[in-house]
């Protein structure tokens, strides 16, 4: 049971205890009450929560380490071209985790996959601008895409069994990657290798260097990814649904871990995930996707609290406390389209209980409200008064 | 496999569903199919093999079975287009004044004849095997993949070949030329049913764990037609597309026996026979007698094998 | 690992038993044992010692029993065919067959492997698709119509190669040997091409088709996410794991070299173990039979135990459990 204090729904009231216990996951697992998170106007400096606190604000005025334009992705199919993503815009500041939530299909890894340059064939961009750290990348040649990768753009996948080769030594697998990108001798890769496993909290790892992926359990694997994402140290780290494949149990830890890489190094972070609890937990801000568009991105704490858009309000709504009982959990009702089946004009309207003819025929585009951005015709700021 | 798509309105409704034939049409099989050209000419090359050998009789120029029509003056002639050759015999002539259109289509009778029937008795025991394995599990499953391990051991053509060598050795030279034929098929039969065995046990394996299965036995559904009406149709495309290039190996394998001097009786032969026979006149320039049943064998198994990579394409869910 | 070679072993020795069987109901019953043993020209004498010595009046499993017993001793019989005992002409054959293969099985990885290797990691270049399109006919084609469609080419037309027997040999001990000679080394060049050509697109097909796969796994993207340089994913990487089932088929088909040579080596009269086991079956020459058959199951048997032993050595998940 956490420390929450009065249970709050979906009011615009100031932040009161942690969003982490407000929004019990939908896989429904309990995080421990962490430092209170979000955008509020604590003062920076200080304690590690005020500083978490103040990284929203600090984060507004620097330039943006990734920026993603118009994003388009698109699947050629046999029966016609399947749009993917649509017009996806966002900015990751430097040592900032943006979350990317939403339902399965609804593009988050795609995103993710996008922003590495690893779509899988036939996929492509087929419009959009992604920038890193002020160079464009979407449209870099192979060799130098190559570069980016490991050095500039790390990447944590979901499952640890599959994603390390299980004929190969881990260390074998540390060292390479470290020479890759590093110009370092066998003697200090292998010196960083062991760091980085001990940082990742490895017990004992020169015992375990020379041992193979499937000598590990699921959590210790998940860490040798993670060691692996973090060793030429990048500035932004993919992170696709790093814990989903892991036990309840080890997800906390492995979250956490995370976290704390990212905070030391300042290392950004895209935290492509369907559960709202690790957002809770980890994210600064998160974008909610909906069939291949966002349709809302803000600081964290607003976005749980105070939810506007339909769907992000739906999902809320859908999320039991522990702290009060209501009523049978709301639903919305039908399901997500699927990429062949799109309806014209706003994809949610056919679920949506604020629907107004617009919605029928135009998409609304993401639009600044106050610190958040919202793609609502309704819910959203007049179109007229938009940025 | 695909659903048909609904048309996209507001209130999500869907449209009025697609009769099964229209369905047929918008599948992945024949959308694949027309799309794959060398599917397409596989299957019309095999077509057309199929049907000369199946009218062979009636629509070969010569019959060469019957020593009255054959006359000595006519041996040895080359194919029509060099010169020599006579449009009478478009692929010339071997040492008995034979039209080789005809020996090769009545060849390719029995070549296809004795593949098929071998590969569907493959299929007949290997797949039963594999259900009754899969299904029964226990003493029965490790019996029988006991054996199937033990034969995998030996090449199939080894296998093949020892079987009717056995056989040849074991009964009477009478009894054997009557039998030979059979001995045929049942030797590649027994050579190749394992793999048919193996993949129906896995795919039997999976479904029987499934939850429909369950639900079958509980309302009393008896074993046989569980097996028939359920796991059988999940295991169909699999099997498929082994028994497509099972063919293909059958029909190499008839050869080779029939080549080694084995395989079927000198008086009904297949292409293999006629590429031996020819072999002994190689040095004599004749080269035509062995050369026009190697390329009718090699077009033959080439288009089963096309076709049997693109169904193997079409059946692989991974790369859909 | 101890329990995993029990089972291949006591496999193997089921197989043994089976074979050595068959091989004993073939050389007893069909045929005169004793005329077998002791061939066409053997006195009344001679004949009822052997009969005692067989204990042809005891019960079958006892027979059975002399069997394997002779036959560990290399007893196998008299040949009909060549009047000589059967132990003798099958070692004499050996040689033959074994550089053969040996010819065969270095053409095959040589080339097939490294061939796979290139049309996976180039598998929209022209030329892997036209690998695709000659293996594909490769696989059609029968080896006897090679060994055939290569005798027309070379010897009957060009004359540049033999297109029978093994040319000039080199007695060296008990072995004898064509490497030596220039007619020996020219021989064996259409019988070790027709031999190899199957094997040859078989792996071709294989390698190709195992390394697209590893290609496409979520590992092998991860090592890319990692920024690993194209050289090391495709030979270091991915290269291990397409070979390691690779290995488990080139163990395999090693035996069916064995198995294939017999047509290659009746096509180019070469004189080994395969020809020779198609004229005792032509001829019904039952005690060669009867020995080819021990001899090819222990062969067979022996190589899958290695062949598994060699798995266990490479892919380290089997080596734990």
């Amino acid at each position: 049971m956490s420390a929450a204090g009065p249970s709050q729904g979906a009011n615009p009231a100031p932040p009161g205890g942690s969003a982490a216990a407000q929004a019990a996951s939908v896989g429904a697992h309990q995080f421990a009450a962490g430092p209170s998170q979000g955008a509020n106007p604590a003062p920076p400096g200080g304690s590690a929560a005020a500083q978490a606190a103040g990284v929203g604000a600090q984060h507004a005025s620097e330039a943006p380490l990734l920026r993603v334009d118009g994003l388009r992705v698109e699947i050629p199919t046999r029966r016609g071209v399947l749009l993917a993503l649509d017009d996806i815009s966002f900015a990751i500041a430097p040592g900032e985790i943006l979350g990317f939530v939403g339902e399965s299909g609804a593009g988050k890894s795609l995103t993710g996959m996008a922003v590495l340059g690893l779509l899988d064939p036939p996929g492509r961009i087929a419009a959009g601008e992604v920038w890193l750290g002020g160079r464009r990348i979407d449209q870099l040649a192979p060799r130098e895409m190559r570069r980016v990768r490991g050095k500039e753009i790390g990447a944590v996948f979901q499952d640890p069994l599959m994603s390390l080769n299980p004929l190969l030594q881990i260390g074998e697998q540390l060292i390479e990657t470290i020479q890759t990108h590093l110009a370092v001798d066998q003697r200090e890769a292998t010196e960083r290798a062991l760091g980085l496993m001990r940082a990742v909290g490895i017990p004992a790892p020169e015992a375990r260097f020379t041992a193979y992926p499937h000598q590990f359990s699921g959590g210790m694997r998940q860490r040798i990814v993670i060691a692996l994402a973090l060793c030429a140290e990048p500035r932004l780290v993919v992170a696709d649904e790093p814990t989903t494949a892991l036990d309840v149990s080890i997800q906390a830890q492995v979250l956490q871990l995370l976290r704390q890489l990212c905070r030391e190094q300042r290392t950004a972070m895209l935290l492509v995930t369907h559960d709202m609890g690790v957002i809770a937990e980890t994210a600064d801000r998160v974008a909610v996707m909906y069939a291949g568009r966002i349709v809302e991105i803000g600081a964290v704490e607003d976005v749980i609290q105070a939810p506007v858009h339909p769907y992000t309000r739906g999902l809320m709504g859908a999320i039991p406390t522990l702290d009060e009982t209501v009523g049978p959990l709301a639903q919305i009702d039908g399901a997500m389209p699927r990429l062949n089946a799109r309806p014209e004009g706003c994809a949610f309207h056919p679920r949506c209980p604020d629907a107004i003819a617009r919605c029928r025929e135009q998409g609304p585009r993401l639009v600044a409200q106050g610190p958040r951005q919202v793609a609502c015709w309704v819910a959203g700021p007049p179109q007229e008064v938009a940025q | 496999m695909s659903e048909p798509l609904p048309a996209a309105t507001v209130d999500g409704a869907a449209a009025p569903p697609l009769s099964a034939w229209h369905r047929l049409q918008d599948s992945d099989i024949v959308y694949s199919f027309r799309r794959a050209p060398t599917a397409i000419a596989s299957a019309l090359i095999l077509a057309l093999f199929v049907l000369v050998a199946v009218f062979a009789p009636w629509i070969a120029p010569q019959n060469p079975f019957d020593p009255a029509v054959l006359d000595l003056v006519d041996a040895r002639l080359p194919p029509a287009w060099l010169p020599d050759g006579q449009l009478r015999f478009p692929l010339g002539t071997d040492g008995q004044g034979r039209d080789l259109l005809s020996v090769l289509m009545y060849g390719l009778r029995i070549s296809l004849l004795v593949s098929s029937c071998a590969t569907l008795f493959a299929l007949a025991v290997g797949v039963t095997l594999g259900l009754v394995s899969g299904y029964l599990g226990g003493r029965v499953d490790n019996l029988i993949m006991r054996l199937a391990d033990m034969q995998l051991s030996f090449p199939t053509i080894l296998v093949a070949l020892l079987i009717d060598g056995l056989s040849r050795s074991l009964l009477p030279r009478s009894v054997h030329e009557q039998l030979a034929v059979l001995v045929v098929i049942f030797a590649i039969g027994i050579s190749t049913w394992v793999q048919y065995a193996r993949t129906v046990r896995g795919a039997t394996l999976v479904e029987k764990s499934k939850d429909y299965v369950h639900a079958a036995k509980l309302i009393g559904m008896g074993p046989l037609r569980i097996l028939f009406k359920h796991v059988l149709p999940n295991v169909l495309g699999p099997v498929l597309v082994i028994a497509t290039l099972s063919l293909g190996l059958a029909i190499l394998t008839e050869a080779t026996l029939s080549f080694l001097g084995l395989g079927v009786p000198p008086t009904s032969p297949s292409l293999g026979t006629l590429i031996r026979i020819g072999n002994e006149v190689l040095f004599s320039g004749e080269w035509w007698v062995t050369v026009m049943p190697g390329v009718c064998l090699v077009v033959l198994v080439l288009a089963i094998n096309l076709l049997g990579d693109w169904l193997r394409d079409v059946f692989n869910p991974k790369l859909k | 690992m101890l329990r995993f070679l029990s089972t291949r072993l006591w496999n193997g020795a089921l197989v043994m038993i089976g074979v050595s069987f068959i091989s004993f109901l073939l050389f007893n019953y069909i045929g005169d044992p004793v005329n077998n043993l002791l061939g066409e020209r053997a006195t009344v004498e001679q004949r009822e010692a052997m009969r005692a010595a067989l204990g042809l009046d005891q019960p079958l499993l006892l027979r059975f029993f002399n069997y394997i017993g002779l036959a560990a001793r290399g007893e196998f019989g008299i040949s009909y065919r060549n009047i000589e005992p059967v132990s003798q002409v099958l070692m004499s054959r050996v040689p033959a067959t074994l550089e053969l293969s040996l010819c065969a099985a270095v053409l095959a990885l040589g080339v097939g492997v490294p061939m796979g290797v290139y049309a996976g990691i180039r598998r929209n270049a022209w030329g892997a698709q036209l690998l695709q399109v000659v293996s594909l006919i490769g696989i059609s084609i029968p080896s006897f119509l090679t060994g055939i469609i290569l005798i027309l080419i070379f010897s009957v037309e060009l004359n540049w190669l033999p297109a029978y027997g093994r040319g000039e040999i080199v007695r060296l001990g008990g072995w004898t040997t064509g490497f030596l000679t220039s007619t020996g080394l020219k021989s064996l060049i259409m019988p070790s091409i027709t031999l190899a050509l199957f094997q040859l697109t078989l792996f071709m097909r294989l390698v190709r088709s195992e390394m697209l796969e590893v290609l496409r796994t979520d590992y092998i993207k991860f090592a890319r996410a990692r920024g690993i340089v194209d050289r090391s994913i495709y030979f270091h990487h991915a290269l291990k794991n397409t070979l390691v089932p690779v290995i488990t088929v080139a163990g395999l088909q090693l035996g069916s070299l064995i198995a294939f040579s017999i047509i290659t080596e009746t096509v180019f009269q070469w004189p080994g173990l395969g020809l020779l086991i198609i004229q005792a079956i032509t001829f019904g020459d039952i005690p060669v039979i009867a020995a080819y058959l021990m001899l090819i199951a222990l062969l067979f048997v022996t190589i899958n135990v290695v062949v598994d032993l060699l798995y266990f050595r490479v892919d380290p998940r089997v080596r734990i459990e």
